[in-house]
């Protein structure tokens, strides 16, 4: 990742946690808290009536399905990592790759599913808020796949393995955020709506 | 030495570019925000003197303005859409392009990796791409000043519908969009600043420079971060909210609207909504601005008055509860929202609360100057204006807080006044004091002090003569953000002390361009400035500032023994202990015990306190940074 300036060598100190590391744990909190300000606002809209009830789309179960699905080959991947497994990292990480762009394309068919049974963007908030914060995880989760192809062009040149561990570090566990911010959401609007 | 040969290599390996322009040296990033911050000062401060005109004298008809603005000032008078639109951007850019990205970025860039010992941030490419953000939204948002249909005129506050529906109001259309794409990026600079700030502050630091021995500096910018970190998102779900509304026609803010006799197809939204997402924002945002004045005004204060703080920890302590409590707080400004009387209630105890360690942060300052070897340089003079502006606009915040009174107060000048003494003034102030003090540090040569002097008196009694009289206009009922008054009998009696306002604006102005030949002028010109010219305990007048060079100390990077605070120390050989001292090099009496190193350091000079190991390196162990 990004250079670190940091302490010389001579000044090394042995870190619990990465500087890098921590910034990526500061800034999932921050990530967070956009959700926290949506799902928020849902609670405070919701309070005020003229509220429409829906069932939420069938392709949510999917996309959590896959979500997790996702989680678990980048886990694995990063495990292969340290052992020096080079190909089966990249093996790993294309499968990721996949089922990263699979919860993306379910999210889609969910808006698709969502249009058919005519609830649109612009109706009732109860739907507007479904679709705009769904949207923005889903940018999130298309940063985190672009992410991974970055890491997967380095895997070519040979840049990671078991002395360069950070920068599929840093994505795994964004990844594993943004999986488990999926599954909150989908609680929230599952017991919320 | 082989660092030193190492650093003339890097030396000569820097372009102008490299240098000047897309620096990764935190000393260079911080004067990028400084000038930029007082560029955006002086056009917002230009843009209130347009809308004082108006104010002052709302008969007059002033030519030159058509030269000036053109259509916005036809026929010699300022345009009412352009009224509202410059109000806006004034508040803007004072709040957050000035005492947010200008004090923050300025300071917490300059002084957390100087302080605690560090050689730059922990990462110095994300600033430098936090900074260029700013710079971009700030271009942006200036930009909004030039288009046809004016900028934003909602506010700084953008409630809906002004903000949402983009036909309401010429300002509401291009103007808001631009506006709300400067945010933006503001926002994402805003982020990757305080995520940089707060990794050094709690990974960088250099070995003994425990939580308990930072200066309260960088306590300060810590708390701030931290703020920024969990309020700014939210402003950002906010406006994405209503970026949806705007543009793909959806109701979050809207509901049952008319425009020109026509319903709009909107339905079911709140505009209350929103203003409890930008509160949620906006109230911690107010300490962010002040807390890093606060953390500076309590270096400047000590140092000036040659006495520890007083109540380094309760100091610490007050900073944490006005994080915590500013994020309970939001619904005092919503108190005529029509909000539940018991929510109401819940906010007003709450926001009463606060008083608390505001008062303990006063009371600290006060008893600090008590009986002090005090040196009034300009630094110190500007750090004692800001206790004074947070006393007078702190107590009316207690009016404030009330709900009862609030009913009859929100809206009015009173909360023009309040706010713009207690942050407002009072950050600017701590900015300034900044700035007199690590002048030297920057630049490495010292301020004229006598403009000093002349600067800050004008200064002082421009901001009362401003921001006071307000007061009693509010306890009458004059309203905020109005074009003129002269419509209504009652309120035509305010007509002369609004010109005495206007006057006064002018000249608060005029004596600010004093500070600004002074800083350009004493880049070169002004005298050079001895290694640590106030004496100051601190580490970052250890690192040479004849030559600033990336990695700050040429050698080893300095160890830290003791606190920031020890001055006037009994039967120390000066009336200051530099951090890098160890306990043996000071005489023996001290050693000993027999006189005690500093009151609040007594029995502590090497040996960690009870609230120390439980507190903070138990706390902090648990996190995994290991102090060394
Ligand atoms: C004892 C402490 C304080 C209390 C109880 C207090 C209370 C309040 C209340 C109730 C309001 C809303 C008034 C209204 O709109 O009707 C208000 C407005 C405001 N306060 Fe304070 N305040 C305190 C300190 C501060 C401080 C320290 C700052 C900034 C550093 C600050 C900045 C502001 C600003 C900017 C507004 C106006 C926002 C706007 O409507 O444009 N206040 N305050
Ligand atoms: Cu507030």
């Amino acid at each position: 990742m990004a250079e670190m300036a940091g302490p010389r060598r001579t000044e090394r100190r042995k870190f619990a946690v990465e500087p890098i590391e921590f910034l990526m744990w500061a800034f999932m909190v921050s990530v967070f808290m956009i959700f926290a300000g949506f799902t928020s606002g849902y609670i405070v809209r919701k309070g005020d009536g003229n509220w429409l009830a829906f069932t939420l789309p069938t392709a949510f179960l999917l996309s959590t399905a896959l979500v997790v699905l996702s989680s678990i080959a980048m886990q694995w991947t990063f495990s292969q990592a340290k052992k020096n497994e080079l190909g089966k990292v990249k093996t790993g990480m294309v499968i990721t790759l996949l089922l990263g762009l699979g919860f993306v394309g379910a999210q889609l068919l969910a808006y698709s599913q969502l249009v058919n049974i005519g609830l649109f963007l612009n109706g009732n908030p109860s739907v507007s808020f479904l679709y705009v914060i769904t949207f923005i995880h889903a940018l999130h989760m298309v940063s985190a796949i672009i992410a991974l192809i970055v890491i997967f062009a380095q895997a070519f040149r040979f840049q990671v393995h078991s002395k360069k561990l950070m920068g599929i570090r840093l994505v795994t566990i964004f990844w594993h955020f943004l999986g488990i911010l999926w599954i909150y959401l989908y609680g929230f609007f599952y017991f919320m709506n | 030495m082989a660092h030193t040969q190492e650093h003339h290599h890097e030396h000569h390996k820097e372009t102008f570019i490299s240098k000047y322009i897309f620096s990764m040296d935190h000393k260079m990033i911080a004067k990028q925000y400084l000038i930029t911050g007082m560029i955006m000062a002086l056009i917002a401060a230009l843009l209130s003197l347009l809308f004082r005109l108006q104010l002052g004298w709302p008969e007059n008809t002033f030519p030159w303005l058509e030269t000036l603005l053109g259509d916005w000032g036809k026929g010699g008078r300022l345009d009412p859409n352009f009224y509202l639109a410059l109000v806006t951007l004034h508040g803007t850019l004072m709040v957050f392009f000035v005492l947010t990205a200008g004090l923050s970025g300025t300071f917490s860039n300059l002084l957390i990796p100087l302080q605690i010992g560090a050689r730059d941030m922990a990462s110095p490419f994300l600033n430098m791409v936090s900074y260029w953000l700013f710079f971009c939204s700030s271009v942006i948002m200036l930009i909004s000043l030039f288009i046809e249909s004016g900028p934003a005129s909602a506010g700084w506050t953008i409630y809906p519908p002004l903000s949402a529906l983009p036909q309401a109001i010429p300002g509401s259309g291009l103007g808001m969009t631009l506006w709300l794409i400067s945010m933006t990026l503001f926002i994402a600079s805003s982020l990757m600043g305080s995520l940089n700030y707060i990794t050094t502050i709690l990974n960088l630091r250099t070995p003994g420079m425990r939580m308990t021995r930072m200066p309260l500096t960088i306590w300060s910018f810590l708390t701030t971060s931290i703020l920024g970190v969990l309020s700014f998102p939210v402003l950002l779900a906010a406006a994405v909210l209503l970026i949806f509304d705007r543009s793909f026609g959806t109701s979050f803010y809207l509901s049952d609207i008319f425009i020109a006799g026509e319903v709009l197809n909107r339905n079911g939204g709140s505009p209350i909504l929103f203003q409890h997402l930008f509160w949620f924002l906006g109230h911690p945002e107010v300490y962010i601005v002040l807390m890093p004045a606060l953390g500076i005004t309590s270096e400047v204060i000590a140092t000036n008055a040659r006495k520890p703080i007083f109540g380094y920890r309760a100091m610490i302590g007050s900073l944490i509860g006005i994080s915590v409590l500013s994020f309970v707080v939001w619904g005092h400004h919503m108190f005529i929202t029509g909000m539940n009387p018991f929510l109401g209630n819940v906010f007003m105890i709450l926001t009463l609360i606060i008083a608390v360690p505001s008062a303990v942060k006063t009371f600290n300052y006060l008893a600090t100057l008590w009986r002090g070897n005090i040196r009034f340089t300009p630094a110190m003079l500007f750090a004692i204006g800001l206790v004074s502006l947070f006393i007078s606009g702190g107590l009316t915040g207690l009016y404030l807080g009330n709900a009862a009174l609030d009913i009859n107060l929100h809206d009015t000048y009173f909360v023009v006044a309040h706010f713009h003494l207690v942050m407002g003034s009072a950050a600017m102030f701590g900015m300034l004091a900044g700035v007199y003090h690590w002048y030297p540090r920057m630049f490495g040569t010292l301020m004229n002090e006598k403009l000093g002097y002349l600067h800050f008196w004008l200064t002082f009694a421009a901001v009362y003569m401003v921001f006071f009289p307000m007061h009693f206009m509010g306890l009458d009922g004059v309203p905020r953000r109005y074009y003129n008054f002269t419509g209504f009998e009652w309120m035509q009696e305010w007509g002369d002390l609004n010109k005495f306002i206007s006057i006064s604006a002018i000249l608060g102005t005029a004596a600010q361009l004093i500070f600004i030949w002074n800083f350009y002028y004493s880049i070169k010109k002004g005298k050079k400035s001895p290694q640590n010219p106030w004496q100051s305990n601190t580490l970052e007048w250890t690192a040479p500032i004849e030559e600033r060079m990336h990695g700050n100390w040429p050698g080893d990077i300095p160890h830290v023994h003791r606190w920031p605070y020890d001055y006037s120390v009994p039967g120390a050989p000066q009336d200051f202990i530099p951090q890098t001292v160890k306990d043996d090099d000071l005489p023996e009496e001290i050693r000993q015990g027999k006189v005690k190193p500093a009151p609040e350091h007594a029995g502590t000079p090497a040996s960690e306190t009870v609230a120390d190991k439980l507190l903070f390196s138990r706390f902090i162990n648990l996190f995994g940074f290991k102090k060394a």
